[in-house]
């Protein structure tokens, strides 16, 4: 296969990343800005996912060779295969990156529940949660104090 | 070699029909500015991961992205916007072509690194060798569980998890320190009882709350040999809370679960686990050493072959240590997603005409 091929996902990872940092960087508005954030969060979670996948591998919860259904995985493989990549007769995916990106999600949306707070204390305060318009008001407000 | 590539051809054209969704999905985000749609489409966004993340063969992974991603994330993004404003506004010329050329750039950059990385699905990647390896080899006979990745999450890597407990804890504080802790004595909201007016509503939620309690209770029980886990089945009590809210108000939720409960729980969730491993110090190992949860005369008079394998009596330490951590785990993603949840919808939406400068 050619390289576009082979890399392929991890192009398409980056440029689901890239995007999401575009909302981040784009968006005057706190929110989206934060929506953003999850985006570019998510897929970094699928490029380590993505690592992870190892080509005829299986989810890395130990199978039991000895009956039918563990054989039925083992014999969808080549044999020599298994036996270099496998561990007791299964090839399994790399559960490491599953672990990091798991905890990730859940403080992903713990942090991301922060951040909107935050907004929305903005929003008390100023009225607003455009960017423009806080630095706006904040700029004015200064300007009308007396020296 | 045969069977192996038809393998993959055939989940690539699924994973490859999945990323182009999420590239469509993820430029509708990008372009729409109704707040409502960009959440609604973010959810969509979650899904369509966590399907992906099944296709790569990490069911925990999709598990708690469909909960966290598409459940969660999604209420608490609504709660946000209704506290704001649902509407954003129109970015300026240079405001997009300033970010458009820097991600440009910075994607270039990465694709250019990207190119440099084995090939997808290489077994002897240096991320698939080396300790990967170690613990798929060593894991079932060293921790006793079927499911590696709660091995790795609650045992190896134990500490690691600790100080995500702890930062979901100190999310939920933040978010409270910030908009509250929802008290009922406040009663800055008039009780929003729906279920006079949607009676299926009602007894479909009613029927619903102890059958997902039933199924968050078997997914952090089950969690060591299948896909689940304090994390996921954390959510889903979370989850039941916010449902019992939406359909009954909120005034009812927080007679049935008290804000001042769930701060408890948040705390004493971290505590659990962090005195799991205070015992194993006091017990001679190192800080979250589960073969030292139980002193050694204890560990003498359990029967071998109760648990597992009876060559390797230690594998009672890791049930019960990792039994009592994702205990831990549990009862702090609960209570932090409750207390999360509390602070956005007890608190009074600013009415609009009160704007900036009055």
């Amino acid at each position: 296969m050619t390289l576009a091929v082979t890399h392929l996902n991890y192009i398409v990872v980056v440029a689901l990343m890239m995007i999401g940092l575009f909302i981040v960087f784009s968006s005057g508005n706190f929110i989206k800005r934060m929506i953003g954030l999850a985006v570019f969060q998510v897929s970094t979670g699928l490029f380590y996912i993505s690592l992870a996948k190892v080509a005829g591998g299986t989810a890395p919860i130990v199978v039991d060779v000895t009956n039918s259904d563990g054989q039925a995985l083992a014999a969808r493989l080549d044999p020599a295969y298994v036996a270099l990549h496998g561990v007791d007769g299964v090839v399994y995916s790399n559960p490491l990156p599953h672990v990091l990106i798991l905890t990730a999600i859940v403080v992903g949306v713990a942090t991301l529940a922060v951040g909107l707070s935050i907004a929305v204390r903005v929003r008390e305060a100023y009225g607003t949660v455009e960017a423009d318009e806080v630095a706006q008001l904040d700029r004015s407000e200064k300007a009308g104090q007396p020296a | 070699m045969t069977d192996l590539t038809r393998d993959i051809d055939a989940s690539l054209v699924i994973d490859l029909s999945l990323l182009a969704m999420l590239l469509v999905l993820a430029v509708a985000i990008a372009r729409t500015r109704q707040l409502l749609a960009a959440i609604l489409l973010m959810g969509v966004y979650s899904l369509v991961c966590a399907v992906w993340f099944m296709v790569m063969d990490a069911p925990d992974v999709a598990f708690t992205e469909a909960v966290v991603g598409a459940g969660v994330s999604t209420i608490i993004l609504l709660g946000a916007i209704l506290l704001t404003h649902g509407h954003a506004e129109k970015s300026s010329a240079i405001r997009l072509l300033a970010p458009a050329l820097a991600a440009i750039a910075v994607g270039g950059m990465l694709v250019y690194a990207v190119l440099d990385l084995p090939a997808f699905g290489n077994p002897t990647s240096p991320a698939n060798a080396h300790v990967s390896r170690t613990y798929l080899e060593v894991a079932s006979n060293e921790i006793g569980t079927p499911n590696i990745v709660t091995a790795v999450l609650a045992s190896y890597r134990g500490f690691d998890t600790l100080g995500e407990a702890t930062v979901i804890f100190a999310a939920a504080v933040g978010v409270s320190l910030m908009l509250g802790f929802g008290d009922l004595s406040a009663g800055r909201r008039t009780p929003d009882s729906m279920g006079d007016h949607h009676v299926v509503l009602g007894v479909t939620a009613k029927l619903f709350v102890p059958v997902i309690i039933l199924f968050a209770l078997y997914v952090q029980f089950h969690g060591d040999l299948g896909p689940g886990g304090g994390f996921q089945a954390g959510v889903l009590l979370a989850v039941v809370v916010i449902l019992h809210a939406l359909v009954f108000g909120l005034r009812e939720t927080m007679l049935a679960v008290r804000p001042g409960f769930v701060r408890g729980g948040a705390a004493l969730g971290v505590l659990l686990y962090a005195g799991v491993g205070l015992v194993c110090i006091v017990n001679d190992g190192a800080f979250l050493d589960y073969d030292y949860l139980f002193p050694p005369e204890i560990e003498a008079q359990i029967p071998p072959g109760l648990l597992g394998d009876p060559d390797h009596p230690h594998h009672w330490g890791q049930h019960f240590g990792i039994f009592f951590i994702e205990l831990g785990v549990l009862f702090t993603v609960a209570a932090a997603m409750i207390s999360i949840f509390y602070g956005f919808a007890g608190r009074a939406p600013v009415p609009p005409g009160t704007e900036a400068g009055q």
